[in-house]
């Protein structure tokens, strides 16, 4: 708001790594004359700034949108993925959750399937892959009939949508104690499991999408529920009783 | 020189048919030759390379993001229109046609925009074959809303995300195609150079983000869907990642660049509430199907809104244009709610702002039918301002939101240099002047889904020119460049951030060509650009080496190009001497402030081609005929 808003001052604890093959490090920067008003990300920006006059290296993290869509942004901030706001995204996070005095410690996902970049950006491109096993409807373009000649009922939306909305931060995976995909499969099982036009691959789509998350390194599913209650967009993780009910009637060979 | 825009012959109606049965073919065992780059993986980037890996081609597709998925038109919110005519009110491709010329003020290309509105109904089938989730009415039927400055119900949505839910439809099929072998991505790779050979366009040279290094790739064309210059603002809607280099590095090589100075300001985004402030807001218009925008009606009003009784209220857009009121289109509402608060009705701690009312809607649905309308953006605006809008009117301003203009492209979406296409908002094509509400993700779709496969075939099909590889002289030069200019951002080590110079050329652009524009504030404008530009040069200060991940060097590089690009918006914009659409010179408007139109002297695309930094540019006029409509004057009353 107006420049007379009252200022807070921070210590900074951040993972430090120059590249993947790297060791990192914990470093401590001050973070003085901070708005309530500011972003977590605003916040970063204006250190990395002073960082860049004194000649250092910033602190490398990513983000884009800055609005709690893309999914690019994720922190791990005292421990908490995203931080300590319900619901929503590192970029989404305002410093008025914190207080004059405080430490905060920002460290990167951590999970083999993540490696690091560099500092907190890590590559997520395994996301990519579990989508290329079977994350779609296999139709080419222009063979779709009228988009009205196939009924979807209001509620049925609404679940698939329910589920669909997730950004693929991996937050579920940085809170998991196995470093586990599961509720990112799920959402994507249960978006398409539910509509008429995902039926088809039903069974192929949850074996390809299990196996590829394997694959990649992830864990397994403990119910620790964690993964639920660090989302970003409060995905159920109900849907992870969904995925399996899938899995194993594809298992059984069943439709 | 007048261009050329290959516009087939024949009836308005029958055009893009007939181009399409007459334009060659590549036999499918050619296509499997043939190698295609797609730069950018936002809607039009990702469904033109699915659309062409279906095909048989060989996709390299590229992307600034970590992955495809995160391109920014992941953050459109409002929906897409289509002129299916569900409603059964009156919609009709030509009347999708007529709106989108008419909203873009008759600065756009009539058989692009009639194309454009005939597509528009395959793209909802696709997309709904894909499994977007779109809503639906309780029977099972698509549901649509009316948005921004449309009399008809055509806009499809799926909640308040429904760019996030359209690209990742178009990402999962991308996905389909790259377990077939036909896309092969590259993420974290930035397009730092157009490869010309014979004045065909054959290859980029890119930089990996992660090593530093820059790679080399060759193809038989490439496509840019690279996105907005908006960001040449510093503050507006856009990601951060969001830049100009792809297309101004085309245009360095000879690509025309049309219609820069149209940029739109969107007018329901969140105020600006800090100098630290890093981007802004935007919450869907399809909060103004509900809501009512109004200012105090005496200056200065410092009372809470709730004690400010109805007739001390001024609901000035539903007072100047009774007939569409909160609905008219973008550029009108946003000069509407400047000049309030240039009268100095504006509201909140800067005065910068008005607001947009949920208090009429909420008595009348409910606030459970608000909630499930726009629950996901009333959050979002709770948690950026703290304020709830459930009791207390939100707080609106405009903001930079999307670029209109871009590389000039003929019907088939190819730019002035052979091979060269571009698609979405990275070309000028389709909005004119001023886009309507959700027609971005509507163009972006079209391009790369239904134009792009038929197009490219018929470049590829004709003299497409001998196989070339990365050995060859010119990727040798275009790579010496790239490292060059890398190693010239390096050297300066003076005293200033990247971002405070971006900041500052922002602060400049917003002043003097945003809202309102005059002559002699765009020369000043442009005299200014190039001393910043001059500073930057002598007093940037970047860390690093360019042979690692280094954000700063990314961000210089973008800013570095955004410092020229700047200068021809400006020119563009003083060049452009009459207000069409977002465009809007003070010098010509009517008695009651609406944009006055040259129909005589600028019913024509401004293609300017590069001639040096700080030098004049050339301009390239392609006329726009009006066959179908006639321009008249826009009335939103």
């Amino acid at each position: 708001m107006s420049e007379g808003v009252k200022r807070i001052n921070l210590t900074l604890v951040v993972w430090r790594q120059a590249h993947g093959r790297a060791p990192g490090r914990m470093a401590a920067y001050p973070a003085q004359g901070i708005s309530p008003d500011m972003s977590f990300l605003e916040m970063l920006d204006v250190v990395n700034d002073q960082l860049a006059l004194k000649g250092e290296d910033p602190i490398a993290f990513e983000s884009d949108c800055r609005e709690g869509i893309c999914g690019a942004c994720g922190l791990m901030i005292n421990g908490v993925p995203h931080g300590p706001g319900r619901g929503t995204t590192t970029c989404q996070l305002y410093m008025r959750s914190f207080k004059d005095g405080d430490i905060i410690h920002i460290e990167p996902w951590r999970a083999a399937a993540f490696p690091v970049v560099k500092d907190l950006v890590v590559d997520r491109s395994a996301f990519d892959r579990i989508m290329q096993a079977g994350g779609y409807t296999s139709v080419n373009t222009g063979s779709a009939p009228d988009g009205n000649a196939l009924l979807v009922p209001q509620e049925t939306a609404e679940e698939a949508m329910d589920a669909a909305v997730c950004i693929g931060c991996g937050a579920c995976v940085a809170s998991c104690r196995n470093a586990s995909a599961r509720l990112f499969v799920a959402a994507k099982i249960k978006h398409l499991g539910v509509l008429p036009q995902g039926r088809p691959e039903r069974g192929r789509r949850v074996m390809m999408m299990v196996e590829a998350m394997d694959r990649e390194g992830f864990g397994n599913c403990t119910n620790e529920y964690e993964c639920e209650a660090v989302c970003p967009k409060e995905i159920s993780a109900a849907h992870i009783a969904f995925l399996n009910r899938d899995y194993l009637r594809a298992r059984l060979g069943k439709k | 020189m007048a261009l050329d825009a290959h516009v087939p012959g024949g009836p308005l109606e029958e055009k893009w048919e007939r181009h399409r049965s007459e334009l060659k073919l590549v036999t499918p065992a050619n296509k499997r030759k043939r190698t295609v780059i797609v730069v950018g993986t936002g809607l039009a980037g990702a469904s033109a390379a699915a659309a062409l890996g279906e095909l048989g081609y060989q996709v390299l597709n590229f992307c600034v993001q970590g992955s495809p998925r995160r391109a920014h038109s992941i953050a459109a919110q409002g929906g897409i229109n289509a002129a299916k005519n569900y409603q059964n009110d009156g919609d009709s491709v030509f009347r999708l046609f007529y709106d989108t010329i008419k909203g873009g003020d008759y600065r756009a290309r009539e058989a692009n925009v009639y194309r454009l509105a005939q597509i528009s109904t395959q793209i909802i089938d696709h997309c709904v074959a894909l499994g977007v989730p779109f809503a639906r009415e309780y029977g099972g039927t698509l549901a649509n809303r009316s948005f921004g400055g449309a009399q008809v119900s055509r806009t499809f949505y799926a909640r308040g995300q429904t760019g996030q839910q359209l690209l990742l439809g178009a990402y999962s099929s991308q996905m389909r195609q790259v377990e077939a072998g036909r896309v092969r991505l590259f993420p974290r790779r930035e397009m730092l150079e157009l490869v010309l050979v014979e004045g065909r366009a054959r290859g980029i040279v890119a930089r990996n983000l992660i090593t530093g290094q820059l790679e080399r790739y060759a193809a038989d064309a490439v496509v840019l869907a690279t996105g907005g210059y908006g960001n040449v603002f510093f503050l507006s809607t856009n990601a951060k990642s969001c830049n100009v280099t792809a297309i101004w590095r085309a245009h360095r090589r000879g690509a025309f660049l049309a219609n820069p100075c149209f940029t739109q300001i969107h007018p329901t985004c969140i105020p600006v509430s800090g100098s630290y402030q890093s981007k802004l807001t935007l919450m869907s218009e399809s909060l103004r199907n509900d809501g009512r925008i109004w200012v105090p009606l005496r200056q200065g009003d410092l009372r809470r809104p709730d004690q400010i009784p109805e007739e001390e209220r001024d609901y000035f857009l539903e007072r100047r244009y009774p007939s569409f009121g909160n609905l008219v289109p973008r550029d009108v509402a946003s000069r509407a709610a400047k000049a309030v608060c240039d009268e100095g009705k504006g509201v909140g701690g800067t005065g910068r702002s008005v607001y947009l009312d949920f208090a009429g809607a909420i008595a009348r649905d409910g606030e459970a039918l608000i909630r499930r309308k726009y629950g996901n953006l009333f959050q979002m605006y709770e948690e950026i301002t703290s304020e709830d809008p459930y009791h207390a009117p939100m707080r609106i301003y405009p903001a930079v939101h999307y670029t209109m203009g871009g590389l000039w492209v003929d019907y088939n979406l190819m730019s002035n240099l052979p091979g060269l296409f571009v698609l979405g908002e990275a070309n000028f094509s389709d909005h004119g002047a001023n886009r309507l509400g959700a027609s971005a993700l509507m163009q972006g779709l079209a391009d790369g889904f239904f134009i792009i496969p038929y197009t490219l075939g018929g470049y590829l099909a004709g003299a497409a020119g001998a196989r070339v590889d990365t050995d060859h002289a010119a990727f040798a030069e275009a790579e010496e460049a790239a490292a060059a200019r890398l190693n010239r951002l390096l050297a300066v080590k003076g005293k200033r951030t990247v971002d405070d110079f971006h900041r500052q050329l922002g602060l400049l652009m917003w002043d003097y060509c945003g809202m309102a524009r005059s002559a002699a504030g765009l020369r000043h404008c442009k005299a200014e650009v190039a001393k910043i530009r001059e500073e930057f040069w002598q007093n940037l200060t970047v860390t690093g080496t360019p042979g690692e991940f280094n954000q700063v060097l990314e961000r210089a590089g973008r800013v570095a190009d955004f410092m020229e690009f700047a200068e021809l918006l400006a020119h563009d914009a003083l060049s452009r001497d009459e207000s069409c659409g977002s465009h809007f010179r003070e010098e010509h408007q009517t008695e009651e402030g609406e944009a006055r139109r040259d129909d005589g002297r600028f019913a024509h695309v401004a293609a300017w081609g590069f001639a040096g930094v700080g030098a004049e540019p050339v301009l390239h006029r392609e006329p726009l005929v009006f066959e179908r409509v006639s321009p008249s004057q826009r009335s939103y009353k």
